[in-house]
């Protein structure tokens, strides 16, 4: 019973936080962008604020600049045009949503594994752990797919068949990429993966191409730039968004940015050693532990955002094609010889 | 001229290093590029933005802003109701009234002045070919840059509206001549004038 209540308290923590990050996430976003092209981005929002009881503030860097977005795609008219395919066209940012949202359940944000004061992720000691994350991930296509359908417009269609080519494409490297560490470690678990590399190297040294490719494959997964190919917003006038507007358009931003952070939490566990840091052993249980643990990750993961972000303000994107060809014709054989090479390697010295 | 003609020129797309083809070399390159943007908005000062209610944008003086109508010395509109700036106006935004000027003291040396000089500023384009077209620089086009208004009507700029944005902007946009030249002249011996 405690169990249980316990279970449902991590689990609105965790989304609760999830969704906060997400909407100062947008604000990191813009304010980035606004730096890489010699602008200052927004910074009105929560100035001159007046709370109750006369006290005045001044929060810099439009640190309510969030409140305001949320506030206005809540507001705004939820315009459902009359052509488009209804009951689809309501599903389908539910689907993205929830994909997402679903997707980080397996995620260890601390340490996980017996003997720990807690353990940090939602469902702790699942054994396909990784596969689970893939398996959902790759349910949050249906979102974009459907939305393109359903809307009923070229420009919505072309982009949800973008997304169908490109996600299917990008599903193999990914998958390859880690294969990789999970021969290292011998487990799929995440918390088990973690604990190898505490034990010997990060992921990153160990595997640099496997780390090269799941982070393509990765922006890939999430539509990020260069790879935003569904989202096109000069070609293709939005994409698969085109028709949506106010929460429903939201929603698709939601579920994006959540992958954002999710592929940010496997790249830092699978590659970067998770809550790994000089000082920091497997071995330790106690609860200051833990939180520098959860500490060190979040900032781990924050370095990744913004990595993230850098990058879609530095290139351009792909032309179709070329997404094409980088997938199979470069990624995939690279992930077969990686995955071959480990394997041999690891046969040789294990004897 | 077809597909093999010998005069035209075959390009050929530049081909790619190791390195271009590899991509990563490319991409941190780039990264440090906008690192460096970054950077110099955050810890030193090389935004371009301006705090626009706060700070004014200042315009480049070719700017093509609300235009005006030019006082000569004596106070009175320059415009000699010649009808070219109209007749230039490719979106027919300007309509003027001439009349024969009163014989008195003031206006004794003019045979024409505007009655009624009418620029509608939701039709215009900012094009600039009035104040080209204009022989004694009367109509100019200013810096000032935000024209707003709360109804078409107020933004049909009559000629005392016009001359009010003379008094606005003449100190700080002095007209290019003091008085109409005296003689006709070309285009180009006005602009060597005025070097």
């Amino acid at each position: 019973m405690w169990a249980i209540i316990g279970i449902v308290l991590k689990i609105g923590v965790v989304v609760g936080l999830m969704q906060g990050t997400v909407a100062y996430l947008i604000l990191v976003e813009r304010k980035v962008a606004a730096y890489a092209q010699d602008r200052i981005g927004p910074n009105r929002a929560g100035r001159h604020l007046t709370l109750p009881f006369g006290i005045k503030i001044n929060l810099p860097f439009g640190l309510l600049q969030p409140i305001a977005d949320g506030a206005k795609m809540v507001l705004k008219e939820d315009v459902v045009p009359t052509y488009v395919d209804k009951p689809l066209y309501i599903l389908a940012p539910m689907i993205a949503i929830i994909a997402a949202t679903l997707g980080f359940a397996v995620v260890p944000f601390g340490p996980v594994g017996p003997g720990q004061v807690m353990q940090f992720q939602i469902a702790p000691g699942v054994d396909i752990g990784i596969v689970y994350v893939f398996a959902i991930g790759s349910l949050a296509v249906y979102g974009v797919v459907l939305a393109g359908y359903a809307s009923n417009n070229k420009y919505s269609f072309l982009g949800g068949l973008r997304s169908s080519a490109q996600l299917i494409s990008y599903e193999v490297p990914l998958g390859m990429s880690i294969l990789g560490m999970v021969l290292l470690a011998g487990s799929l678990d995440l918390g088990k993966i973690m604990a190898w590399q505490d034990q010997h190297v990060w992921g990153i040294v160990a595997q640099p191409i496997g780390f090269l490719l799941f982070l393509v494959s990765g922006f890939a997964e999430t539509n990020r730039l260069p790879f935003d190919l569904p989202e096109s917003e000069q070609e293709l006038v939005g994409g698969f968004h085109t028709e949506y507007s106010a929460m429903k358009f939201g929603m698709f931003f939601l579920g994006e940015y959540m992958h954002v952070i999710t592929v940010s939490y496997l790249t830092v566990i699978l590659f970067l050693g998770g809550w790994d840091f000089p000082g920091l052993s497997v071995e330790q249980t106690g609860l200051l532990s833990a939180i520098l643990k959860v500490l060190v990750t979040a900032g781990k993961v924050s370095f990744m955002i913004f990595l993230i972000m850098w990058i879609r303000w530095t290139l351009p994107r792909f032309r179709y094609d070329q997404l094409m060809d980088l997938a199979w014709k470069s990624l995939v054989p690279l992930a077969l010889v990686n995955l071959v090479a480990t394997a041999g390697i690891i046969q040789l010295i294990r004897g | 001229m077809n597909a093999n003609h010998p005069d035209l020129k075959r390009m050929t797309p530049p081909k790619l290093s190791l390195g271009d083809r590899l991509y990563v070399p490319q991409v941190i390159a780039g990264l440090a590029v906008t690192a460096r943007h970054m950077a110099g908005v955050v810890f030193g000062d090389s935004a371009i933005t301006v705090q626009y209610p706060e700070d004014q944008h200042i315009p480049s003086p070719n700017y093509r802003g609300v235009h005006r109508l030019n006082k000569d010395e004596s106070g009175r509109v320059k415009c000699v109701a010649c009808m070219l700036c109209s007749t230039a106006c490719p979106a027919h935004c300007i309509d003027i009234v001439g009349t024969t000027a009163p014989e008195t003291e003031l206006w004794g040396d003019r045979e024409k002045y505007p009655a009624s000089f009418v620029i509608d500023e939701l039709r215009c384009i900012f094009c600039g070919m009035c104040e080209e077209a204009c022989p004694v620089e009367a109509i100019e086009l200013t810096g000032l840059y935000d024209l707003t208004g709360l109804s078409r009507e107020q933004m049909i700029f009559d000629k005392t509206k016009l001359l009010s944005v003379f008094d606005l902007t003449k100190d700080a946009e002095p007209m290019r001549y003091g008085s109409p030249p005296s003689r006709p002249t070309s285009s180009t011996e006005l602009v060597r004038d005025s070097i």
